[in-house]
């Protein structure tokens, strides 16, 4: 019966194939007008028009909350639809849809997006609360790219340690909890680490602390050896972790249920496991002092998408933002030091801009902000390691 | 067939685990939809029906609800269309190629969801350039339906022989005729078990949906992917989850019906199995 | 009534049906045309397309893809050891779960089909085909919930000094043994129901104690539809990437294709392309077993 069959099915298979190559020419020519990519965007807009009614945005867990969202869309009849991205990469590849307006970018982002061109420029005379701008998170490499600005910073923070103070004794001051082999084996598939490559530069801001004669300066910028020696450092660390948590809500749940007792963190979910009375501490900056060998943290941006469809609200956003009352209360929800100068007066806690060091640029000299690292680093090699480079080895690490 | 008294108790106690298996865990969560706390400690503190009124009342959920309906609905129709007319051209005719369609219908099944997921996104947006929305949705769920819909009508008209299409032939009707009184009655209560089983499996199904969903919409099971790690969620999340499988306990007791009536199982994709068309049939 | 259709007018309709008359090939082309276009054009052309892509690359800045032919994604995947790991992992995973189901599931299948009376069996099938329905992710939710430090599970053996699993990878083999069990049981239930009693009536004729008669006669002739239940195990298994990210942190293939397609989509084609390939393999193996011709 088979035999039979067996000239007519090869001519099926013909006919299969014949179809398939005309797919594969609608690929050839398919999407070659699409991708815009290359170079900057456009003109920033000139003039501010009327709202076009809604905006679409990108943000991270704790940005946009009904608290102060609901005042804008009252003011300016913008209703806000907001989608939550747990890491850049998930932003970066929502803003290559063009069916969001903006997205508040960390500096490993920022660049990408305009590489991808999926953002423009911002006029910032169309932003009046621009002015009032804490000035070290202006013109800042992430945010502005060959003297155009690209954004309006919104606010920044270092990445926190948190450890569950009943389970974890004595209280750390360091990082070598989570990343030295022999301390870290205490707490053993306990230990809760962000999902992202851009952890590696934790691995790397350690080893310039702890191993000098590697001469790491700046832990996004690593050439063979250096990343290398990052890399290794986290693979040994693998064997302790409980968990890589892309999604805040994932982390919470996590240490609320026990499963893991220590990791990094934003304040964010610090300060809803405290809300949940779960016995939670960490070194946030808050509580004025980092682990020894400093921090990596974010100073994020709003920026506006190239293909927005709602340009009015998205600068109206924008302003209001980081108008002073509305970036006091997201920054003390959040916990976060605020871009705004002016917020330090309108936050509830009084004290709460100096707990966060928003005025304070020597405490940011220890923080290291998430950076994109490209292989032209300025070290007049270029051997730096590519983001590829690191998305590829946090594979492997991972394991 | 005989066993003996050990055997029998021995095969009974295998049962019993295997049901209590595939029952406990629903019973957990049936349990946690009714948990008065929001904290996931077992055993639950108390119960309380306050997450069933709270899912009720809230306007994601339903919308969500409404997408994936609305999703199922139209999925299920191209499916039953598409299904029915390729299940006709196999059983009823021979031609080469035959084999190959078998084979072709079984693929989006057969394959991971991952990768029936990602292929198509890639061609919606990369070669098409079409924004992925619900009809991109609807385009690939009904890709894995039509297997469904395909194996119900084909088995059926295997049963069935074809015997009765040629009087009617002979007796003079044409061929839209034929089909109309003697092909289609036969077929009804098999594109019915089809049709219910394939609204099932759009219904449930997140993996193809997860890559081929707009940024805005969300079916059931997204909406149920986004909530699950938000503590304020998690109850209502398992109180929609239980109002989801007793809803559904009807559909799946009148496709079994309907399909048991020749006397066969075709239920659910397990049911819907690979089918070599030639050496099955008989010449 | 049909010849007195035919002897009435001849509408257009009328005449259209008339012209499939006698004419078999046209009718299958007809029948063919719209199910064969979506199959071949969309289905078959979406992964051809995907075949493609995993021969492009990813400018490392932007993210843009690069279209031109460059074997660097099946280099990665090559030279670099983690993904045999990958692989490696999700194939034994697929694996352990395809027997344990199958374990489970016969004795379940044979006692609805054997043994038990016809409305035991009726109460089965749909106790069976229920859990079907109840929502894949809150499956997996049930279970993320039971094995967490504060779950059932170790409520239940912390007592007794035990500890349950936690998450991992044993996490992940029991919630997909758990996940895809109803697909195992069915087909083999039909494949037994298949037998005629009088075979294995005949085999304890002959003297054969129930064990042999089960090892000689009943699972030889239901193998080939566990291994048609065995398809859909063991190919669910292979893509699932949401079980593997929800109770465990391993990274599986279907995990790992969903978190490069974020940043590399090439390279998240070029992994696609092999739960591909492990497929064919595996059906063509089924095929030769015979299992293609069970429902």
């Amino acid at each position: 019966m088979r035999k039979k069959d067996a000239r007519p099915a090869r001519t099926a298979w013909l006919v299969v194939a014949g179809l398939v190559v005309f797919m594969l020419v609608l690929a050839g020519c398919g999407s070659s007008s699409d991708d815009s990519g290359g170079g900057g965007g456009d003109e920033a807009m000139q003039k501010l028009g009327k709202g076009e009614g809604q905006v679409n945005l990108i943000s991270w867990a704790g940005y946009v909350e009904p608290e102060w969202v609901k005042p804008f869309e009252q003011e300016t009849g913008c209703k806000v639809n907001n989608k939550t991205g747990g890491t850049s990469d998930e932003m970066v590849q929502l803003m290559g849809t063009g069916e969001y307006d903006g997205v508040s970018a960390s500096g490993n982002a920022s660049a990408r997006l305009l590489a991808a061109g999926d953002v423009d420029p911002v006029n910032v005379d169309l932003v009046p609360n621009y002015k009032t701008i804490f000035s070290d998170l202006k013109d800042q490499p992430y945010n502005t790219f060959d003297g155009v600005n690209y954004g309006i910073p919104h606010g920044r923070g270092a990445n926190l340690l948190m450890w569950n103070s009943d389970d974890v004794k004595p209280a750390p001051d360091s990082w070598d909890v989570m990343l030295d082999p022999k301390v870290a084996a205490k707490y053993k598939g306990r230990i809760s680490v962000y999902d992202e490559s851009s952890y590696i530069a934790d691995a790397a801001m350690y080893l310039k602390f702890h191993e000098p004669d590697l001469g790491i300066e700046n832990p996004y910028e690593l050439n063979d050896e250096q990343f290398e020696a990052a890399v290794d450092l986290l693979k040994e660390q693998r064997a302790n972790v409980g968990e890589y948590w892309s999604e805040a809500a994932k982390q919470i749940s996590a240490f609320a249920n026990g499963d893991v007792q220590l990791g990094t963190t934003w304040q964010y979910q610090y300060f809803a496991l405290q809300g949940e009375g779960e016995p939670m501490a960490a070194s946030p900056a808050s509580q004025g002092f980092l682990p020894k060998e400093g921090a990596t943290g974010w100073s994020d941006t709003w920026m506006i998408s190239s293909q927005a469809k709602h340009p009015n609200c998205m600068y109206m956003w924008m302003n209001y933002i980081v108008s002073p009352k509305a970036n006091a209360e997201v920054a003390e929800f959040f916990g976060e030091a605020p871009a705004q100068s002016l917020a330090c007066d309108q936050t509830a806690d009084k004290e709460f801009c100096t707990k966060y060091h928003a005025d304070n640029p020597g405490f940011w000299k220890r923080v290291y902000y998430w950076e994109t690292p490209v292989a032209d680093c300025g070290n007049g090699e270029e051997n730096c390691k590519d983001y590829n480079d690191w998305v590829k080895a946090w594979t492997s690490i991972k394991g | 067939m005989r066993l003996s008294r050990r055997a029998r108790v021995l095969l009974r106690t295998a049962v019993g685990v295997g049901l209590a298996f595939i029952y406990i865990p629903l019973l957990v969560i049936g349990i946690y939809a009714f948990n008065s706390s929001r904290i996931l400690k077992w055993p639950p503190p108390g119960l309380t029906t306050e997450w069933f009124s709270k899912a009720f009342e809230s306007e994601t959920a339903r919308e969500a609800l409404l997408t994936s309906l609305e999703a199922g609905l139209v999925a299920t129709a191209i499916a039953l269309l598409l299904g029915s007319l390729a299940a006709l051209a196999v059983a009823r005719h021979r031609f080469f190629g035959r084999e190959t369609i078998s084979f072709l219908v079984v693929l989006p099944i057969a394959l991971p969801g991952i990768v029936t997921g990602v292929a198509l996104s890639n061609t919606f947006t990369q070669v098409l350039g079409i924004p992925l929305s619900l009809f991109t949705v609807i385009v690939g769920h009904a890709t894995f339906c039509i297997v469904v819909v395909y194996n119900n009508v084909v088995a059926r008209l295997r049963r069935t022989s074809g015997s009765f299409e040629e009087a009617s032939a002979d007796l003079g009707a044409n061929t839209w005729q034929t089909f109309r009184f003697v092909t289609f009655p036969s077929m009804k209560t098999a594109l019915a078990a089809g049709g219910l089983l394939a609204f099932a499996l759009s219904f449930d199904e997140i993996i193809v949906t997860t890559f081929t969903i707009g940024a805005g919409e969300e079916t059931l099971p997204i909406w149920i992917y986004r909530n699950l790690f938000r503590p304020n969620q998690l109850p209502i999340v398992d109180a929609v989850a239980v109002i989801v499988i007793v809803i559904s306990i009807v559909p799946v007791y009148l496709a079994h019906r309907l399909s048991s009536e020749e006397g066969g199982v075709t239920g659910g994709k397990g049911g819907g199995g690979m089918v070599e068309a030639e050496t099955a049939a008989a010449p | 009534m049909a010849t007195e259709a035919v002897a009435a007018r001849r509408s257009a309709g009328h005449r259209l049906a008339g012209l499939f008359q006698g004419r078999p090939r046209l009718q299958v082309g007809a029948l063919l045309a719209a199910p064969g276009a979506w199959l071949v054009i969309l289905y078959l052309g979406s992964l051809a397309v995907l075949l493609i892509t995993a021969f492009w690359t990813v400018d490392p800045l932007s993210g843009a893809v690069v279209k031109g032919f460059s074997l660097e994604n099946f280099e990665s995947l090559v030279n670099e050891p983690v993904y045999r790991d990958i692989v490696w992992r999700t194939v034994r995973t697929a694996a352990l779960v395809t027997v344990t189901d199958a374990v489970i599931a016969f004795p379940i299948a044979f006692y609805m089909a054997k043994v038990a009376s016809r409305r035991g069996k009726a109460i089965l099938i749909v106790a069976v085909l229920m859990p079907l329905w109840s929502s894949y992710l809150v499956k997996i939710l049930s279970w993320r919930t039971m094995l967490s430090e504060d779950g059932v599970i170790n409520w239940a053996l912390n007592p007794i000094g035990l500890h349950g699993p936690g998450y991992g990878l044993t996490a992940v083999w029991l919630v997909l043994s758990y996940l895809w069990l109803p697909y195992m049981i069915l087909p083999i239930y039909a494949g037994l129901e298949r037998i005629p009693n009088s075979l294995i009536s005949a085999s304890e004729d002959l003297g054969a104690s129930p064990f042999t008669t089960f090892r000689r006669v009943i699972f030889p002739l239901a193998f080939p539809a566990v291994v048609a239940g065995s398809i859909f195990t063991f190919s669910l298994s292979l893509g699932d990437f949401i079980t593997p990210r929800l109770v465990s942190n391993s990274q599986f293939i279907g995990n790992t294709i969903a978190s490069s397609i974020t940043n590399d989509l090439p390279f998240a084609a070029a992994l696609a392309l092999i739960p591909i390939v492990v497929m064919i393999a595996y059906l063509s193996v089924a095929r030769k077993l015979g299992a293609f011709e069970h429902v």
